[in-house]
């Protein structure tokens, strides 16, 4: 079996010879932190990690059309698989690890009871086209949870199936796009407005429809400018796409106007929901003029990241964007519940479809549970303590880093690099000796409107005893930054993690995306390659 | 609320520390009009964990469990045996409750199963490349739609009569507010559809299904060479991703992009989602790829590791000119499916395929001997379609009466087109046994 125990096997790279990082144990492995090879490099044919019966013999019925020849799956054992991926998850850093600040992203704890629930027999193994008869209390939940996210956000229609926020935005700003339509307006309406700050998916989901995004600059606050925004509006207008608590998490304290100038001039507001963790169950959005916002179970619904997904991005509706709502959605007859799903016999939305079936019913079924465990109470108390907790957070390392605006802020705390100037270290430096004080950096270089950005989110889940001490390590690690002598140090870092810093430049100059028999170097002994 | 750390105590101290005498202080910044005193009304208060879980076996109780019944649903969604190892794998706290790997140093786990996961996408399409998923197969195909337009500059999309009537809407759908045309065949109930002549020089890319909607295997090689001819791409999508394991891989017949729906291997049905959309194309195309992907390369000690690469595609690096606007993806299902897929191996996934062909020949004959029912497909995988001698509708809602579920009557999906009135669409994975098939075949004979 070849090892990865060695410095490369599809890269070759120079080693840093000298190091006090360099491997110093004869298997390359440290203690905990076991190198593991790619599953192409472990498996042996006759090995399987699955008993399966002999399958009867049957005529083939493939049309001619027999798959011939090896796929070149790998054949391992079940403990080699429950080896492999252990080890690889013991690479990852994770909520259930400890404070993971990256703002915007709302790192916070995902209680296993909405894992439990999401996999009850009756809901975690029901196939979407069952008859509607078989499937009542699985749409009376998702109507339930559609119930929670209008309360909350005190607006009348929401759309249950975009899968994640990215495509939440598609639906909400098609649903612009019809409602114009129906006004006769789409042609003529073609420019949508976005703050410098704005997630890249806004400007991404615009331009895709064909709009032209046109961006709008903050004021010395951090916020919209508001003249300036009134400046751009226009008959040529066709929506605004505004985060709020916007990126630099700050409340749009003008919101109310913003949404009445923008009614005014004809146009719709988009909100972007992601940072709705700061305001659930204290601001309704419907009262600050939105017509419609996306919001990410996977954020505020404390639905699992995964490691970059699943996520489900509902999108909230007002009144005027309700009838342009995308298939599918639940309707009560009676006592009986239904689909909405084919277009030709509902009279009804000209938008479409977005996506098979009904939404990401899985996080669905944890997003509730999350809702019904905090009630409406809980979540007031959740989003009072996020916005707390990163306000005690930009209060406590305001002397030693630079806040990028004056507070208070809420849910996130937004440094610039200013208190790292002239030191040598930068805002990556400074993340990743994070790293090797044990923490997931705070998002970086976002947004793009702050000079070497960092974006802390701690939300409502950490203890303060946990706040403190991550506050301490950031504390100190400003101050080493501050000696001015510690760059070279900082441009080390990390040096404890399962890797240090990554040639991303080389991964991006010859991509190498896919493993393949020619990458693999010839079999080596791992014990006797590292004695020599 | 055993979810939140802070105490009483801790929230006046930290208040202390900000210099602010109360939390309504900190959202100041929220208009006056807007500030609710309260708690939100029309909710109810927080609740313990047996009561919440109450709830959900309540609303469980209402729903029919395919696990206890006889089963025969597919269309795009497929039951299996996930192995237990899958769903504990996917349960481990540093895979399931970790972000993005933006920060590769501490996330060379999720990065380097990403990097197999890619690997195995490749493996089964026959294809160069592939990314690190979409969120499903049915919004992957309308991505691959979109890259086909960029790719050829060209503006006109064929769709096949064979592809799910789901994907089609979803095409049709960003076609009309995407701004391109979807040309759209009629429902290929036969799977005898030849696009070749329709294909110009106007065509971006046609989108063929494999095994279509009503269960076809179709060879695309001509179709394909056709395309290639016109300058335009073969987009082949693939609903039921245990049929390549069987069924000649769509990168042999010469597609230019491959979409497939991964739920099939370690995820479970989930009424819809959340599942896993695989992507895969030609190297050259590489760059013009949505979606996240992974590469290799070494770090400052020159050891392999794995990265998040050609990030210049995305939305938060290119903003208005991404390739898309995806963000977000499926990577936990991708870890379910790569784990499961691991654990099958070469020999195993083989094996499970021949299974599910064997199992569904044995059901399509058995149903294709009852008086009045007509078996339409000459080929098939793990579903095929019927004629039946009345409407299908009515027939799997008094299967259903008997606690069966008996398939998918194709008007749910194909609405107010008599000509798929009375066809029904059947599949049969390895979960099927002679328990299910049985009580089918026998309640059919007692409807029809």
């Amino acid at each position: 079996m070849a090892s990865s125990q060695d410095r490369s096997q599809g890269r070759s790279g120079g080693i840093v010879s000298g190091g006090a990082t360099e491997a110093v144990t004869f298997t390359g492995n440290r203690a905990l932190q076991i190198e593991e090879p790619l599953i192409f490099e472990m498996g042996q044919p006759g090995r399987c990690g699955v008993d399966l019966p002999e399958p009867p013999k049957v005529k083939d019925r493939l049309n001619g059309l027999r798959r011939s020849g090896d796929i070149g799956l790998p054949g391992l054992s079940e403990p080699q698989v429950v080896q492999h991926y252990t080890r690889l998850s013991q690479k990852n850093y994770a909520i259930d690890m400890g404070v993971y600040p990256l703002g915007s992203c709302t790192m916070k704890h995902n209680p296993r009871l909405n894992e439990k629930v999401a996999r009850l027999p009756g809901i975690g193994d029901l196939h979407p086209l069952q008859p509607v008869s078989t499937v009542q209390g699985a749409l009376e939940l998702i109507d339930r949870l559609a119930h929670w996210l209008k309360t909350l956000t005190g607006m009348p229609a929401v759309a249950m199936s975009p899968a994640a926020g990215a495509h939440g935005e598609m639906c909400g700003m098609m649903a612009i796009a019809a409602a114009l339509e129906a006004r006769g307006e789409r042609a003529q309406r073609k420019v949508v407005l976005a703050p410098e700050s704005a997630h890249g998916t806004n400007p991404a989901t615009a331009a895709a429809l064909g709009f032209t995004v046109k961006p709008i600059p903050a004021n010395e606050t951090g916020r919209v400018d508001l003249a300036a925004l009134k400046a751009a509006l226009g008959p040529d207008v066709a929506a605004i796409m505004l985060t709020n608590p916007n990126t630099c998490g700050l409340f749009e304290s003008e919101i109310v106007e913003i949404s009445t100038a923008v009614h005014a001039a004809g146009a719709y507001f988009y909100c972007d929901g992601a940072n709705f963790n700061a305001i659930a169950g204290r601001v309704r959005p419907g009262d600050l003029g939105v017509d419609c916002m996306h919001i990410n179970l996977h954020k505020t619904f404390s639905t699992p990241h995964g490691g970059g997904g699943p996520g489900a991005g509902p999108v909230v509706l007002s009144a005027a964007l309700a009838p342009y709502a995308p298939y599918p959605w639940i309707v009560k007859d009676g006592e009986t519940w239904r689909v909405a799903e084919d277009d030709a016999k509902v009279a009804g939305t000209p938008l479409g479809r977005l996506k098979a079936f009904h939404g990401q019913m899985g996080m669905f079924t944890r997003a509730l549970a999350y809702m019904m465990s905090h009630g409406a109470d809980g979540l007031k108390q959740a989003s009072e303590d996020a916005v707390l907790s990163a306000n005690y957070v930009m209060a406590a390392l305001k002397d030693v880093m630079s806040p990028a605006f004056d507070g208070p802020c809420m849910h996130e705390a937004l440094f610039d690099d200013s208190f790292l100037k002239d030191t040598g270290v930068s805002t990556l430096d400074f993340a990743k000796a994070m790293i090797d004080e044990g923490y997931h950096p705070m998002t970086m270089y976002f947004p793009l409107v702050v000079h070497g950005a960092m974006l802390i989110e701690p939300t409502e889940s950490q203890a303060k005893e946990d706040l403190d001490l991550f506050l301490g390590a950031l504390r100190s690690l400003a101050a080493k930054a501050k000696t001015g002598t510690a760059a070279e140090a900082f441009k080390a870092a990390p040096l404890y993690a399962p890797r240090r810093r990554l040639d991303e430049t080389l991964a991006a100059r010859k991509p190498i995306l896919r493993w393949k028999p020619s990458n693999n170097p010839p079999e080596t002994d791992p014990v006797k390659q590292a004695a020599e | 609320m055993r979810y939140l750390p802070l105490t009483d105590a801790d929230r006046r101290e930290m208040l202390g520390v900000i210099g602010a005498r109360s939390v309504d202080e900190l959202f100041r910044d929220v208009p006056e009009s807007a500030r609710l005193g309260a708690k939100i009304a029309g909710l109810p208060d927080h609740q313990g964990e047996l009561e919440v879980e109450r709830a959900f076996q309540a609303y469980a109780a209402k729903n029919l469990s395919p696990a206890s019944v006889p089963f025969f649903i597919g269309a795009g969604a497929y039951r299996h045996h996930v192995p237990a190892t899958v769903d504990y794998m996917i349960q481990r706290g540093e895979f399931l409750t970790s972000y993005t790997p933006y920060q590769p140093e501490i996330t060379q786990g999720t990065l380097q199963y990403l990097f197999e996961f890619q690997t195995q996408i490749t493996m089964l399409t026959g294809m160069d490349v592939a990314n690190a998923s979409m969120y499903d197969g049915s919004t992957g195909t309308s991505e691959a739609v979109l890259m086909a337009n960029r790719v050829t500059r060209r503006h006109k999309a064929l769709v096949s009569g064979g592809l799910h009537p789901q994907y089609r809407r979803i095409i049709e759908t960003a076609a009309k507010w995407e701004g391109f045309v979807a040309v759209v065949g009629k429902p290929d109930v036969e799977g005898l559809e030849d696009l070749i002549a329709a294909v110009d020089k106007e065509t971006s890319c046609v989108v063929v299904q494999n095994p279509s909607f009503f269960g076809h295997v179709r060879d695309f090689a001509k179709l394909a060479a056709a395309c290639h001819a016109a300058g335009a791409l073969l987009i082949v999508v693939v609903t039921e991703v245990v049929s390549l394991g069987l069924i000649t891989p769509p990168g042999e017949m010469g597609a230019d992009i491959v979409v497939c729906e991964g739920q099939s291997i370690g995820n479970g049905l989930g009424f819809g989602g959340p599942y896993v959309g695989l992507f895969a194309t030609r190297e050259k195309y590489m760059r013009q790829m949505p979606g996240r992907l992974v590469g290799e390369t070494v770090d400052a000690d020159g050891k392999r590791g794995f990265v998040l690469t050609l990030s210049t595609r995305e939305q938060h690096i290119r903003r208005e000119k991404a390739t898309s606007n995806i963000c977000t993806n499926a990577g936990l299902c991708a870890l379910a499916f790569t784990v499961h897929l691991t654990l099958l191996g070469e020999a195993g996934f083989r094996r499970l395929a021949e299974i599910n062909h064997a199992k569904a020949s044995e059901l399509a004959d058995r149903v294709a001997a009852i008086p009045g029912v007509k078996l339409l497909n000459e080929s098939f995988f793990n579903e095929f379609t019927v004629r039946l001698p009345k409407p299908a509708a009515p027939v799997v809602e008094a299967l259903a009466a008997r606690r069966i579920l008996g398939g998918l009557p194709v008007s749910r999906l194909i609405p107010n087109d008599p000509s798929v009135e009375n066809l029904l669409l059947l599949a049969a994975t390895e979960t099927a046994t002679e328990y299910g098939m049985g009580p089918l075949v026998a309640a059919l004979k007692e409807v029809l």
